[in-house]
């Protein structure tokens, strides 16, 4: 591979993201899926770094499920969208950041639409005005929240407790990244490096120390696609994408998977189970997985939080082995305590993944 | 007095024209951008359909220039509209009256980086048929291959590329790069990926059939996209549209057939004069079926693949009929 040559795509695909002052909004699923992962985010953004990100109960989920799974039509979603963004603009916000994929690919189509459309922009001014009595407004600037980390990788790197290389090798962790399809396959130009050799994350790893693995299925879908896992019948065709993943991954031993998108990291980190247990087939060393971790997790890990108040315990895959190659201290007996010292309870053992 | 006539463009096009006209009795400048004459033809090995040595065409072409003045390494700096003629300025600094222009200016090579699902520039086993014709030249080896695979239609037949139109050319190229790989590399697999084959010239269907016999395979459906394997090897995703299915490849050496754009070189002279060009980007000829070689200024021809993508035969035939109008413009003026 000629390292050069993905430099000179990453050098075409750059956007412009503003250092400071955004309004945040929030994922619907990533809070149960992981749930430590927005906080961390702000506690980063907020109090590590000193931006001024601003959030408000007020909004809402941005229709994209609905919306991708034909339960509402496309002018409902820009409606509750114009909505988002009218709160962004009441609250004196002009840069705009979310954290769901699926929402800034909706967000990203969205303005595209209106940009084309603009009677259809003026009809969904008119909506949201007889709806909610706000004012329609459109960002100055739309980014992803792995947008804004991407931004700040030196600043958090400047910060690092710990970095991504095995502590007992010295050599850096062997890391696939796997990027939401909504994040740039639809719209290249509004992804850091692209849609083919996306940079984001991969800008985030080299920052923190870890090396990146080209896998032959690396652009594959991670199985989270909106046809596939909603309708229960078709939920093979998630586990058989997660599946060819894992068996194009394996050759390539890696550590970890840094994952920017609120589906892929869970259906990553879940489907191992399932593999496990219905083919006996683990993908990490010694009969473990390989950890599957959210940006913010990770860029969490090497500013030295706990991984339990990250909510690694909440993950199928064991991270402990990640733990131990980054020299991570960790208590495995407060594993499962809450933040109030309470057991959160213990799940089961799986018969094949460790 | 003889007529001064400026061609610009030293490929195959302008060698040919410009021996004609120098024959005639016309004052001949050829310009070329590049250092040595020849264009794209002094970077190819061989030529289809039967292997003729593309060397010994070029030495050819050149031999019959002897009158012409030739200059290399140099560009048009600016030219201009006169009563009658044309006011070239030259960027070694030699200012040319031109009673007529021919522009052939030919094509460029479609950037095949461009295609980033391909991997060019990426992956090192990932090359371009010029730098295949290169290979085959000895300008540099690559490791014996167990297997090969040819991409067709790389910028060309393309929306996504702003590029619908057929290259032409890169059909017959491919089946004659496909049969010299496996004259080099008898043991290798040899694949071409490819929509349909335009084999419309007079033995290019025995090219295609000889491709055939010697074993190489012709998968009908594109390729969709480029990876590495844990051994380095390209794994290579395509459509197999004759049995429905999608297939992966494991290859050693891919060559992507970049098609043909308009020459950047030629729309800098042709801005310069405001001349139209067409959707595909190639300059605007006159009419479509009479007067392909006129362009819609007075005094200003054109020949190859200036106007659009042509095989070496069609460009020489051009460039004689381009000779032919000239001589007749200059005669009746």
């Amino acid at each position: 591979m000629i390292y050069e040559g993905k430099q000179k795509i990453w050098a075409d695909y750059q956007k412009e993201i503003p250092e400071d002052h955004y309004f945040y909004v929030r994922s619907c699923i990533r809070q149960s899926f992981f749930p430590a992962s927005e906080v961390t985010f702000l506690d980063i953004t907020r109090n590590k770094l000193g931006k001024d990100i601003f959030e408000t109960e007020h909004h809402t989920t941005c229709g994209g499920i609905a919306y991708h799974s034909d339960a509402i039509p496309q002018e409902t979603a820009m409606t509750i969208i114009a909505r988002q963004f009218a709160l962004m603009k009441k609250y004196g916000y002009e840069n705009y950041v979310c954290s769901c994929i699926t929402s800034f690919g909706l967000y990203c189509e969205t303005m595209e639409t209106w940009r084309e459309y603009p009677e259809l922009q003026e009809k969904i001014a008119d909506n949201l005005w007889k709806s909610c009595h706000l004012e329609f407004a459109k960002p100055k600037f739309l980014v992803h929240a792995s947008d804004l980390i991407f931004k700040y990788r030196n600043q958090i790197a400047a910060k690092s407790k710990y970095k991504l290389v095995n502590v007992k090798t010295g050599e850096p962790l062997r890391v696939v990244e796997h990027i939401g399809c909504h994040y740039s396959k639809m719209f290249p130009s509004k992804g850091v490096g692209g849609a083919e050799y996306p940079y984001v994350l991969v800008g985030m790893v080299e920052a923190w120390g870890g090396q990146i693995i080209d896998y032959p299925e690396r652009r594959h879908c991670c199985g989270f696609g909106f046809r596939q896992y909603m309708i229960q019948s078709n939920r093979g065709y998630s586990l058989s994408n997660t599946h060819k993943k894992f068996e194009s991954m394996e050759p390539f031993k890696p550590d970890m998977i840094i994952t920017n998108c609120p589906g892929c990291p869970y259906f990553l980190d879940r489907w191992q189970y399932v593999i496990a247990e219905t083919e006996g087939k683990t993908y990490g060393e010694n009969g473990h997985g390989i950890p599957v971790f959210t940006y913010e997790e990770v860029a969490g890990l090497v500013m030295g939080y706990d991984p339990w108040d990250l909510g690694l315990q909440t993950h199928q895959v064991g991270v402990e082995p990640l733990l131990d190659k980054m020299g991570i201290p960790y208590d495995p007996a407060k594993k499962y305590l809450g933040k109030n010292g309470k057991n959160i309870g213990e799940p089961e053992k799986p018969h094949c993944l460790k | 007095m003889k007529n001064n006539i400026l061609i610009i463009g030293g490929g195959p096009a302008g060698l040919e024209a410009s021996s004609i006209l120098v024959k005639m009795g016309y004052n001949v400048i050829l310009v070329e951008k590049e250092k040595e004459l020849g264009g794209h033809l002094a970077k190819w090995d061989t030529l289809f359909p039967d292997g003729l040595k593309a060397e010994d065409l070029l030495k050819s072409l050149i031999k019959k220039t002897e009158g012409v003045k030739c200059f290399t390494d140099t560009q048009v700096q600016s030219v201009n509209i006169l009563d009658k003629s044309y006011n070239v300025i030259l960027s070694n600094g030699i200012t040319v009256l031109a009673d007529a222009l021919l522009l052939a200016t030919g094509f460029d090579l479609f950037k095949a980086e461009k295609k980033e699902e391909y991997g060019y520039g990426i992956y090192e086993g990932v090359i371009t048929n010029a730098d295949l014709e290169q290979f085959f030249k000895g300008k540099f080896s690559i490791k014996k291959p167990k297997a090969v695979g040819f991409v067709h239609c790389v910028g060309s037949r393309d929306e996504k590329a702003c590029n619908p139109a057929c290259s032409k050319v890169c059909c017959a190229t491919a089946v004659k790069q496909a049969c010299h790989i496996k004259e080099t590399f008898e043991e290798a697999d040899v694949f071409c990926f490819y929509m349909d084959l335009r084999m419309f010239g007079r033995h290019y269907e025995d090219l295609y059939l000889k491709a055939q016999k010697m074993g190489i395979r012709f998968i009908r459906g594109r390729v969709s996209e480029v990876a590495e394997t844990s051994e380095g090897r390209l794994l290579v995703k395509a459509e197999d549209t004759l049995s429905s299915k999608p297939i992966k490849v494991t290859l050693d050496t891919l060559v992507l057939m970049a098609g043909m754009r308009p020459s950047e070189s030629g729309y800098m002279v042709g801005h310069q004069l405001n001349l139209s060009v067409e959707e595909d980007g190639f300059f605007s000829t006159k009419d479509t079926m009479l007067s392909l070689q006129k362009s819609n200024l007075e005094g200003l021809f054109f020949a190859g693949a200036a106007t659009g993508p042509k095989t070496l035969p069609d460009t020489l035939h051009e460039a004689r009929s381009a000779a032919m109008e000239i001589d007749n413009y200059l005669t009746k003026k």
